[in-house]
């Protein structure tokens, strides 16, 4: 018998939905002891399929329409609320995508995995058993640890914590939504090798939710593949990753960017320099703590070639976003300068008003499609803002606000709607449409596929590309997706704490990586090729 | 759920503004003349009853509605005005310019306010001017707060960094891009204030500091007190309508704030 046994499961959406069906008719089941990787893209009703597991869902408007979801022999449809608040953190743990807002910050680590011990009615020794998890998640000095507040503790260290809490009542299934997602590349290695290494070893059953492939050929035993709330296709690992049988499974197979460049295309004149750039942050003390500075870039250099694209990768903390606010005047620099080289000699420090040629030439796309766009202003306004602020005639404007949609492959009719009626792919087309209204000679994307599903992210790459063949446009592509970088750039540099650890080009530098954190970078990106090697 | 709000404070808000509209065309006598004789109660040619002096309390009240909205209506605008300036400016720019007006707008908070509008127009002399002058300049601060923090949350959005680095002035991005997305909240407690006005109003002219040619709610009140034990309807009715007008101006406010909050715009069909 299975473990746990989801049957023809629907889960309705409130009338007007999209859809019907959240989930629609999915049945799945998962095995004492193994891990099933749920995939698929935003909306494809995997997290809710998790949810009502233990009676979860998020809105009262969701209510499950049908099938059943047994658990250890008991359907959990059919449980009271006390059974079901029994089950959840007892027999079956959860680890959420965002640590930082799954624990409490007013209370003591300690207190919050104990938490979970007294709830349950932990029979044992509760400090000892909250002891001997933190140590199992590899935790350094649980002793101190336990004292610690959730603020104290890095982002990995969070989620340590957390899967420590889902674990402690050993429970036989860990449900785990998008656990790595909000993590660092070199960290989220080690919590997905954490998480394998302690579910084999206690034999508990993983449900693992995931957007990433390379997720999937790391961690699964079997794969389910979800899309729109229906069940595309379901099998083992290797039958799924290396024999597809659905298009749609293939297709985002193929939108997995591989982690390989090709040669870097000729460099032309440089149009952007920059030397020895320097930011920190001073954060304000307080009577009971003194101030801190934090070095954000220390001595950045960087050039940028005609029709070139810099990729400028680094984890969070690199200090990569701040280069780009730097780059474009949106935040001052401390000391260096930089050149938009035949234009304007060392345009750092001039004063917003005389920064009109710098705003025509440098534009940014920023990483978070809903917020990059007012929410009250049409997307035509949006778009032909920039050039209207620069005294551009309105009937030419207008003529190229229409162009320019079009040239992001949008309907021409997207200029009299609102944001909120497009998806996150399409605004961060309007978002680069707005970019290029200005003519720049340079594009910085800032992160502008990390929020965005796979198979989007190809989209938008391959129309990023387009245009930069199309308009000779030079790039800078800040990213932590190495295989994002590898995909776009000819040149790149690695940053790590506000340092230039190693530059080149990407070919060379992913081939061949000179510094050891480079290596780590690259070694610790959850790729297909993974496959072969685990077997 | 909030639309029955709207709805209802609209309809009630819309009959007293008719009123006070047409009010010489609905009123049946002249309210500051004396048209019948004094302290008659309610019957079929004086319908509400007259006053100590004989005048008409049902012309009174109708004309009284003007004084009252045009007070509430126009210090709740000029308060709305200075609240959102000093507001807009403290947040967007932060720093020493943030502290500098958020100590102002302190020093204005520290005062007890009706204490402060009673001073000011007696300095100034009870006039609608003076009233309506001293009410904005009294009830401003919770707006300039109120859009302070709008702002500070709003200017680090991408969208006004974007705006920014499309070289839109200051001016531009605070009036066109973060102004119209901070409104919603800032015009749920607006029309709070002018409920907040029409009550100080009352409360002002209840204390005798009236304009001395224009007939008010508060003052018709106010003047009935020494009677209230045998001339009941010369203050009930002219307080009952200042609570339906007081009322109406909350509902709307509370419907209004409702449909701007996002969280809560789902459970419409609840």
């Amino acid at each position: 018998m299975s473990l746990l046994r989801i049957e023809d499961l629907r889960i309705a959406l409130p009338k007007g939905g999209d859809r019907a069906f959240a989930v629609d008719g999915v049945s799945l089941h998962v095995d004492q002891g193994e891990t099933l990787c749920v995939v698929g893209e935003s909306g494809s009703g995997k997290s809710l399929t998790a949810s009502a597991i233990v009676g979860l869902l998020p809105s009262r408007s969701l209510r499950v329409a049908g099938g059943r979801i047994l658990f250890e022999g008991s359907d959990t449809l059919r449980m009271s609320s006390r059974e079901l608040q029994d089950l959840r953190g007892g027999r079956v743990g959860f680890v959420f995508q965002d640590p930082l807002s799954s624990l409490n910050p007013l209370e003591r680590i300690g207190k919050q995995v104990e938490e979970v011990l007294r709830q349950h009615r932990w029979t044992g020794d509760h400090r000892q058993r909250v002891l001997e998890m933190l140590s199992a998640v590899q935790l350094p000095s649980p002793e101190s640890l336990v004292e610690a507040y959730p603020w104290q503790l890095s982002g990995g260290q969070r989620q340590r914590v957390m899967i420590a809490t889902a674990l402690a009542t050993r429970p036989s299934l860990l449900v785990a939504d998008e656990p790595t997602s909000a993590l660092d590349v070199t960290t989220q290695a080690q919590i997905l090798e954490l998480l394998r290494d302690l579910t084999k070893q206690h034999g508990i059953a993983l449900f693992l939710i995931t957007h990433d492939f390379g997720v999937v050929a790391r961690m699964a035993d079997r794969v389910a593949v979800m899309k729109s709330g229906k069940l595309v296709e379901y099998g083992t690992r290797d039958a799924v990753l290396r024999t597809p049988r659905e298009a749609y499974t293939r297709k985002l197979l193929d939108a997995v960017p591989p982690l390989r460049a090709g040669p870097a295309r000729p460099a032309g004149e440089p149009v952007l320099k920059a030397t020895g750039l320097t930011k920190s942050w001073v954060t304000r003390g307080s009577l009971f703590r003194p101030g801190r500075t934090v070095a954000a870039l220390k001595n950045v250099s960087m050039s940028l070639g005609h029709g070139n694209t810099l990729a400028v990768v680094g984890e969070s903390g690199s200090g990569k976003s701040t280069l780009a606010r730097v780059l474009m005047c949106l935040t001052g620099a401390d000391s260096g300068q930089a050149d938009l080289v035949g234009i304007n000699a060392n345009y750092l420090g001039l004063r917003s008003r005389d920064l009109a040629t710098v705003r025509r030439n440098i534009q940014l796309v920023f990483q978070d499609p809903y917020a990059s766009l007012n929410p009250r202003r049409r997307i035509g306004a949006a778009v032909a803002q920039g050039p209207l602020a620069q005294g551009e005639k309105p009937g030419a404007v207008h003529a190229r606000v229409a162009e320019l949609l079009g040239k992001v492959q949008l309907d021409p009719s997207a200029a009299d709607r609102y944001p909120n009626e497009f998806s996150g792919g399409q605004r961060q087309r309007i978002a680069i449409a707005r970019a290029l209204a200005m003519r720049p000679r340079v594009l910085i994307a800032d992160e502008a596929v990390s929020a965005l599903d796979v198979s989007v992210q190809a989209e938008i790459l391959t129309l990023l590309k387009d245009i930069q063949r199309d308009e000779g446009l030079s790039m800078i592509f800040v990213t932590h997706d190495l295989r994002v970088a590898a995909r776009m750039a000819d040149q790149v540099i690695v940053m790590q704490s506000g340092c230039v650890v190693e530059q080149g080009a990407m070919q060379d530098v992913l081939t061949a990586p000179q510094h050891h954190y480079t290596a780590a970078l690259i070694d610790a990106v959850p790729s297909l090729p993974s496959i072969s090697v685990q077997q | 759920m909030h639309s029955w709000r709207i709805g209802v404070g609209a309809v009630l808000l819309g009959l007293i503004t008719v009123m006070a509209i047409a009010a010489p065309l609905l009123a049946p006598f002249d309210p500051m003349a004396i048209s019948g004789p004094p302290l008659l109660p309610p019957d079929a040619s004086y319908l509400l009853g007259t006053d100590m002096l004989g005048r008409d309390v049902l012309s009174g009240m109708i004309h009284g509605a003007r004084v009252s909205l045009i007070v509430g209506l126009v210090s709740a605008l000029c308060s709305a005005g200075i609240g959102i300036t000093v507001g807009a400016i403290a947040g967007y720019f932060g720093g020493a310019i943030d502290r500098a007006l958020v100590r102002f707008t302190e020093f204005f908070q520290v005062i007890p306010s009706f204490m402060f509008v009673i001073l000011l127009v007696a300095i100034l002399t009870p006039s609608l001017l003076s009233i309506t002058l001293a009410i904005s300049v009294v009830i401003w601060p919770p707006v300039a707060r109120l859009v302070r923090s709008e702002f500070l949350t709003l200017k680090t959005r991408e969208f006004v960094e974007a705006a920014r680095s499309l070289g839109l002035s200051h001016g531009s991005v605070i009036v066109r891009e973060i102004l119209p997305n901070a409104m919603p909240p800032v015009l749920a407690v607006g029309s709070l204030m002018v409920a907040t006005a029409i009550l100080t109003e009352a409360s002002l002219s209840f204390l005798g500091l009236a304009d001395p040619n224009m007939t008010s709610w508060g003052y018709m009140i106010g003047s009935a007190r020494p009677v209230f034990r045998h001339a009941w309807w010369l203050s009930v009715f002219p307080g009952l309508l200042l609570f339906l007008t007081v009322l109406s101006i909350t509902l709307l406010s509370e419907g209004l704030g409702d449909k701007s909050n996002p969280s809560l715009r789902g459970q419409a069909g609840h």
